[in-house]
């Protein structure tokens, strides 16, 4: 290979990176969106050190208080503020995804990784059993493992990330398998690399802007699958986004506060790593817009 | 056509085969069992009990008799509620499930559908931008949030419709929405995106160049060619929406199967889930299935794939 194939090739990656940057700054729901992921995980990690409640303190003269200035998200039936539960479930909640996210994104690119690097009579194992798995009643199987062995939150976590890796693993198969022909996997092969430095060292790091998007738009149906188990009170025993709408409905017909905001949070939150998602994947990937 | 349909119907048995194994040896290793929290007489009344059900046999020869019995479409008895057979409680329940099903196609399909369209031909207007805001919000928020915030609205704020109920039409409209919402956002989004892909082809402008009118353009010619990716949404959607309705079940108080199966799982009733599950899977396949059949009915060419 010529030094000039090389600039070429370098100059293209430069330009490319920043054409990324360029076209996601560009979209602005997906920056306001960042903005305010970065403000939800700022006040759930900081905000309750700074509350002058914690989540279980009793007010027994402040029940049911609607929203006010002393209580910005009311009272719970026990005198609680809402505000610092709702802070304190997004600790949960973020927690459970940022782990079961990490489960399913380390599963489902190793899987897709090794899938697509060897090919053939493997690949087509590995990736029949993705189907088999897709066409199981996961959600059944989650349910079933949560309410057998107890309510841990390690079990939650691995729960969720097994189920939640397949997407992944065809996605990046699928761009493995592309990248094998590319000229600088032959050139790594021809340095005579064992198979395990060719296929990490220099076929995955290029698959990262895929694995970025994806990571951000698995860990909002991570977050929906945990509310969703607390919410039938499936969940962890600490009070999470889910739990908390759970609680809110019971009392929703007099105390409306107490579902309304434990919902906005939530829902905002999904909504911006959605948002986020798409913008990325915009910004990767032009060619498959979604948005006009 | 036949030996495609048998093909992929050969492909059903080692799914189901699967799913009876591992939700069989996953809900038998867990601790605790349908009678352990139960008090009894004696130990022996709950020996006697576990040797009624064949309890007490090796696991192994419990799995066997299982799967055989299953084969002659026998699942036995429901282990906490005896006074019917499995097979009785999912004939008087499914049914519950599947009307709530078939009415959130309904509104997946006549809510999304004309929105992506409209979007679509609209395209870049205030009209896409509106109606694919709405999808998105659509897609963002859960069921159990829409659900109780339109009870909110609706029942108790509003008082036009009833809050849990399960008898009557008008009971049938909340449940109804909330469980179709969330696919017809998706399905707004995927005919958008491949009605503005067909209707910037040569055919398009030819049928306009024929002065057919804006109508029969995007309807009879551009919308056909549009449905294949809503289609293949459909299949995993279709089971989604006959079968994962737990939370809208739990809701609006739906006496379905999706509720039974989640009482089972927390008494532990082993025959029950078995059945449940079993139920979900064999539904979610004959819907891949269907979808399979459905594409290549459309595109000829995947018929020999």
């Amino acid at each position: 290979m010529t030094s000039a194939h090389r600039n070429e090739a370098a100059s293209f990656t430069f330009q490319g990176r920043n054409s990324i940057a360029r076209c996601f700054l560009r979209n602005r729901l997906a920056v306001a969106s960042l903005i305010v992921l970065v403000l939800i995980v700022m006040s759930c990690v900081l905000g309750p050190m700074f509350s002058r409640y914690t989540w279980q303190d009793q007010e027994r003269e402040n029940r049911f208080q609607p929203p006010c200035r002393t209580h910005w998200f009311g009272t719970d039936n026990l005198g609680r503020d809402i505000f610092v539960r709702v802070l304190m479930g997004g600790r949960v909640s973020l927690e459970v995804a940022t782990v079961a996210t990490g489960v399913a994104v380390f599963i489902g690119v190793l899987y897709g990784a090794l899938a697509g690097f060897w090919g053939g009579r493997v690949d087509a194992v590995m990736m029949r059993f993705v189907d088999i798995m897709y066409s199981l009643p996961y959600a059944v199987f989650v349910i079933i493992v949560v309410t057998y062995f107890g309510r841990s939150l390690v079990l939650l976590f691995a729960a969720i990330g097994a189920v939640e890796w397949l997407t992944m693993a065809r996605i990046i198969r699928g761009q493995i398998l592309s990248l094998k022909r590319r000229e600088f996997v032959e050139a790594a092969w021809a340095t005579g690399l064992p198979w395990y430095r060719v296929l990490f060292r220099h076929m995955l790091p290029n698959t990262l802007g895929v694995i970025v998007v994806y990571t951000t738009l698995t860990a909002p149906r991570v977050i929906l699958l945990e509310a969703f188990l607390s919410y039938l009170g499936l969940g962890t025993q600490e009070a999470s986004w889910g739990t908390l709408i759970q609680d809110g409905v019971a009392a929703m017909e007099e105390y409306p506060w107490l579902l309304i905001f434990p919902s906005a949070a939530l829902t905002l939150t999904l909504f911006a790593l959605n948002a986020l998602g798409d913008g990325l994947r915009d910004a990767f990937d032009p060619r498959n817009s979604s948005h006009p | 056509m036949a030996g495609f349909f048998v093909r992929r119907l050969m492909e059903f048995i080692p799914v189901v085969f699967l799913v009876i194994t591992l939700t069989f040896f996953l809900v038998r290793l867990a601790p605790g069992g349908p009678f352990s929290g139960e008090k009894f007489v004696s130990e022996e009344a709950l020996r006697q009990i576990e040797a009624q059900y064949n309890l007490d046999a090796p696991l192994f020869v419990q799995y066997w008799d299982y799967l055989t019995d299953v084969l002659r479409g026998d699942l036995g008895p429901s282990l906490k509620r005896p006074n019917r057979s499995v097979t009785e409680w999912i004939k008087l329940k499914f049914p519950v499930s599947l009307e709530l099903g078939l009415y959130g196609l309904f509104v997946a399909l006549f809510i999304g559908l004309p929105a992506g369209v409209l979007a679509a031909r609209y395209q870049n207007t205030w009209i896409d931008r509106v109606t694919m805001s709405g999808a998105t919000a659509g897609i963002c928020i859960p069921n159990f949030v829409l659900g109780p915030l339109l009870v909110l609205v609706f029942a108790i704020w509003l008082g036009w419709l009833p809050v849990a109920l399960w008898e009557k039409p008008v009971d049938k409209i909340l449940p109804s929405l909330t469980l179709g919402v969330v696919y017809a956002a998706y399905i707004a989004r995927l005919s958008r995106t491949a009605m503005i892909e067909v209707l910037s082809q040569d055919f398009i402008r030819t049928a306009r160049a024929k002065g057919l009118s804006e109508f029969q353009v995007v309807f009879r010619h551009a919308l056909p060619g549009a449905l294949q990716p809503v289609v293949a949404f459909l299949g995993p959607a279709a089971a989604g929406l006959l079968t994962g309705s737990f939370v809208v079940e739990n809701i609006f108080r739906v006496p379905g199967l999706g509720t039974e199966f989640i009482k089972a799982a927390l008494n532990r009733d082993y025959t029950m889930i078995m059945g449940t599950v079993l139920v979900f899977a064999v539904l979610i396949l004959f819907f891949n299935l269907l979808v399979d059949l459905i594409h290549a009915w459309i595109d000829p060419r995947l018929r020999h794939d």
